[in-house]
């Protein structure tokens, strides 16, 4: 392809399988299941050729995975939800987009590989997401992981080098950040039906950010994600987000729509579609940093003697 | 080794026991350098592990004079946040890929499961007023945590396993509430035991201090690249296994929320503190089977052998 590739539309579902499994059990997650319809047609009708997913199920250590299976064939079963019943998969990932993207990352100095191995255990969250949302398998999909130690900096290189990788492979992307909102859980069975977001704290301060995401504002909500996760104990930092503004072109200039806002076992479950619309976020003022390059961690634990063992001579 | 199963020298209820307890610690890698048949990749050798590689059969070694029916396994890597979970299926086999070291670790597994135990230490951990739940569900991935630890102690895999998950108490709560849950655990684990006739090993899978780098050499194994992560986290593991050394179990307790949150240590899934509890807060001196590294993570195989006990250690609880 020639052309540049781009950036389509972005979108935030929740990482936990209920709305898959269990929609009968609960108002709540059939009203999910019912969004996640709507969703989907509104993302075929963007006509994609990728759908690209972080998951903050998938964790990492060693830098950042993406996945290169061209055919991941297997199973998994939620480790608390084991009971719903087991996700079976058969996806259709788009493996020269992954060593794209995994190249696009090496070159903003992040640690990155792809990994293609039979039985690998896609998370969670991945799965619930392209079985509701790409149920066919039509769409070719991207996931990449959620490293544990990256912070804000990693996270928006990370997405920088996805909007790389897309504009590079001239294809019409979709964006999936795969997240909780708050991730304050119910830690005892409870009746389904009786679910409720945890506390009214949380409730709180996930209204307040949807209602700027439906604003079309994904950079202010990047740019509160980390107030957001000290109050409403924010799904890993709501790395998610910072990778999706990232990705996005970190601006404001979305028309956002609100699918659905409900609780999964007490956490708060969006989805959320931001479609790009020029001059709609108006005057931004941003506090945090930007970055365009990795440069490591700042090694301030290093000794004298292995800092000089480090360099060459 | 002279362990025998359970279906070969039944006992009557009433007379289990803890014949070891033993801190495991589960990297992929020491499974992967072991190049067992069972495993896909195969390592180079090149030693970065040989310390913990040592230490486990220094520790393999040391349990061959002593029979145990089952090996109870409190896992990291089976991370729940509501309650405490058991696996409850009779037999797991299949192909576990660590999805963070998919590399090194893809391991073909057969595993019994002594489900009956598992119900018991589900039923004591009830009655200790903790959330808990048996898992059913036969397509369960058996978590890589519980698969190495075991495979590390009992390379033959050919004793049932009971499998602990790793409730997120001390992440959705604290520290201090996640302790007093996990000494909860280690009491109903000790009870279950007793009353059902086994001799059990048990095991904490877990590392000292817990901070990764984040990037791994051409060849993992790679001596040269090895080293604990930086110096706080090494003499944190060091003054632990020292207070383990001198059967100051009970001291490290009461350092334990500290130990977790400066070390970075992976201590705060619970599995040492279980360990512990089922123990009896030993106050006898555990033996220090190795120390080393992994990936910069600080890992001891550690063992505490239940016939030094002075006292019911249920009283010392």
């Amino acid at each position: 392809m020639s052309a540049k590739g781009k950036i389509v539309g972005s979108f935030v579902v929740p990482s936990r399988p209920h709305a898959l499994l269990a929609p009968d059990r609960s108002p709540a997650w059939q009203r999910l299941h019912d969004a996640y319809a709507e969703m989907a047609a509104d993302i075929r009708a963007l006509k994609p050729d990728l759908l690209l997913i972080f998951s903050t199920r998938w964790v990492s250590i060693i830098g950042h995975q993406m996945q290169a299976d061209p055919k991941p064939k297997f199973w998994v079963v939620d480790e608390d939800f084991h009971e719903l019943g087991t996700l079976h998969y058969d996806l259709n990932i788009d493996v020269a987009f992954a060593e794209r993207y995994r190249e696009a990352a090496q070159a903003r100095g992040l640690t990155a590989r792809t990994v293609a191995y039979e039985g690998f255990p896609i998370d969670v969250g991945s799965i619930t997401a392209l079985n509701l949302l790409n149920p066919d398998g039509a769409i070719p999909a991207g996931i990449v992981s959620c490293n544990i130690y990256s912070d804000r900096t990693e996270t928006l290189v990370l997405g920088k080098a996805a909007a790389d990788a897309v504009e590079a492979s001239g294809k019409r992307v979709v964006a999936i950040s795969v997240t909780a909102m708050s991730n304050r859980m119910f830690t005892e069975w409870i009746d389904p039906v009786q679910d409720r977001i945890h506390s009214a704290k949380d409730d709180e301060w996930n209204r307040k950010l949807l209602e700027l995401l439906e604003e079309g504002r994904l950079e202010d909500v990047s740019q509160l994600a980390r107030e957001f996760s000290r109050q409403a104990n924010g799904d890993s930092k709501l790395k998610a987000i910072w990778w999706l503004a990232a990705l996005s072109g970190q601006s404001n200039d979305y028309r956002g729509k609100v699918y659905a806002y409900e609780p999964i076992w007490g956490t708060g479950a969006a989805l959320v579609g931001l479609t790009p619309q020029a001059g709609a976020g108006g005057d931004l003022e941003y506090d945090e940093d930007d970055t365009e390059v990795f440069r490591g961690d700042r090694n301030v634990l290093a000794t004298e003697a292995s800092e000089s063992a480090a360099k060459p001579s | 080794m002279s362990s025998s199963t359970s279906s070969s020298s039944p006992r009557p209820p009433g007379s289990g026991e803890i014949v070891a307890g033993c801190l495991s610690p589960h990297p992929p890698h020491l499974v992967y350098a072991s190049n067992p048949q069972q495993n896909e990749p195969k390592s180079s050798g090149a030693g970065a592990w040989k310390s913990l590689l040592d230490g486990y059969e220094s520790l393999r070694k040391s349990l061959e004079d002593r029979e145990f029916d089952v090996i109870v396994v409190h896992t990291p890597h089976w991370k729940t946040r509501v309650g405490h979970h058991f696996l409850g299926v009779p037999k797991f086999e299949g192909l576990s890929v660590d999805p963070i070291f998919p590399n090194l670790f893809r391991f073909h597994f057969d595993l019994q499961v002594d489900v009956p135990l598992a119900e018991a230490i589900h039923q004591e951990a009830a009655q200790e007023g903790l959330v808990t739940s048996m898992m059913r569900n036969p397509e369960f991935r058996v978590d890589y945590g519980t698969i190495t630890s075991s495979y590390l102690v009992r390379p033959e895999l050919d004793i049932p396993i009971v499998a602990i998950s790793s409730a997120r108490s001390y992440f959705d709560y604290s520290n201090e509430v996640g302790e007093r849950e996990m000494l909860a655990l280690g009491r109903a684990t000790r009870r279950a035991v007793e009353q059902s006739g086994r001799r059990a090993l048990l095991l904490a899978s877990c590392s000292l201090s817990h901070r990764h780098f984040t990037e791994e050499p051409e060849d993992p194994e790679d001596p040269a690249f090895e080293h604990i992560h930086n110096g706080n986290q090494e003499a944190w593991d060091r003054h632990v296994m020292k207070l383990m050394q001198e059967g100051q179990c009970a001291q490290l307790l009461e350092q334990m929320p500290d130990f977790i949150e400066q070390a970075v240590s992976e201590c705060k899934d619970g599995s040492l503190t279980w360990l512990l509890g089922a123990l009896g807060v030993p106050d006898f001196p555990a033996t220090v089977h190795g120390y080393g590294t992994v990936i910069g993570t600080g890992n001891a195989v550690v063992e505490w052998d239940m016939r030094k006990a002075q006292v019911p250690a249920g009283d010392q609880a």
